[in-house]
């Protein structure tokens, strides 16, 4: 029974992602593809909840809907560009789904190459009694990777001030 | 059954979507927004094989990446910011002053 559900959650997921990420390229007017890339967001939050991947479905709604999207929504409409010139180049629509295409195939391709993951089944998070997903990864996060996690926080440092600086009036 | 390929190919079909979004739209702001969907992409390749090997170092990964993406993300719209009160356009074909 459980494994229907992961089937079925798997599926509904995958085709809300992959079309919402569809239309988030192909909308004209920016709200609209910042709209449908808020939905790819949350499917993909989906995808990470069945990948027992807990903590990491709430900061993707959290910072990649709550905030980034929110950044581009408010420059989307801060700027408010005329969206002139909108896909009137046909040869270059082609030529970059084509490219996009042999790209995506060529993945494939490589997927199939390798015999490890034809048969892979998913088994899901064996993780330590008594421990939640988030204990199990700040255990990991604050002791394996705590110099990255700094050299991380300098980086977002780094951001604010380059931002704050290069979109001030001077 | 689910297997690890299911997800990789997902992510695979995400990333390549991402990847004719650079390609086809002029408006740099939707550009910006294809490179968040193909950094997704990746983000749910980490996912699927942190499941797969049993490892916590994906997900701490996934982390960094979304610490990365938000630094891109804050610094790039400055720039256009910057970019549209200087030239009044955010149209690349119209950003041509270096002949490129």
């Amino acid at each position: 029974m459980n494994e229907i559900f992961m089937n079925v959650g798997f599926w509904v997921l995958g085709i809300t992602a992959v079309v919402a990420s569809l239309f988030m390229v192909t909308r004209e007017n920016p709200v609209h593809s910042a709209l449908w890339m808020l939905l790819t967001f949350f499917a993909v939050a989906g995808i990470f909840i069945q990948l027992d991947a807990e903590y990491i479905a709430a900061i993707q709604v959290m910072v990649y809907a709550g905030a980034i999207l929110v950044l581009y929504m408010f420059v989307v409409m801060l700027l408010n560009p005329k969206s002139t010139g909108f896909i009137k180049v046909p040869a270059k629509v082609i030529l970059g789904s084509v490219v996009a295409l042999v790209l995506f195939l060529q993945i494939v391709m490589t997927l199939m190459g390798t015999g490890v993951i034809k048969s892979a089944q998913m088994s899901g998070m064996n993780l330590p009694e008594g421990l939640s997903n988030v204990k199990a990864f700040g255990a990991v996060m604050f002791t394996q990777y705590i110099v990255p996690f700094e050299v991380a926080s300098i980086l977002l440092l780094v951001a604010m001030i380059g931002a704050i600086v290069i979109a001030k009036k001077d | 059954m689910l297997t690890l390929a299911h997800y990789l190919v997902l992510s695979a079909i995400i990333f390549s979507i991402g990847v004719a979004g650079v390609l086809i739209r002029r408006n740099l702001i939707v550009m910006f927004m294809s490179l968040e969907l193909m950094l997704n992409a990746v983000n749910i390749n980490l996912a699927a094989f942190s499941s797969y090997l049993q490892q916590m170092t994906g997900q701490i990964f996934i982390v960094f990446v979304m610490a990365v993406a938000a630094a891109e993300a804050a610094v790039g719209l400055a720039l256009f910011i910057s970019l549209f009160r200087n030239k009044q356009t955010i149209n690349a074909d119209e950003i041509n002053t270096m002949r490129g």
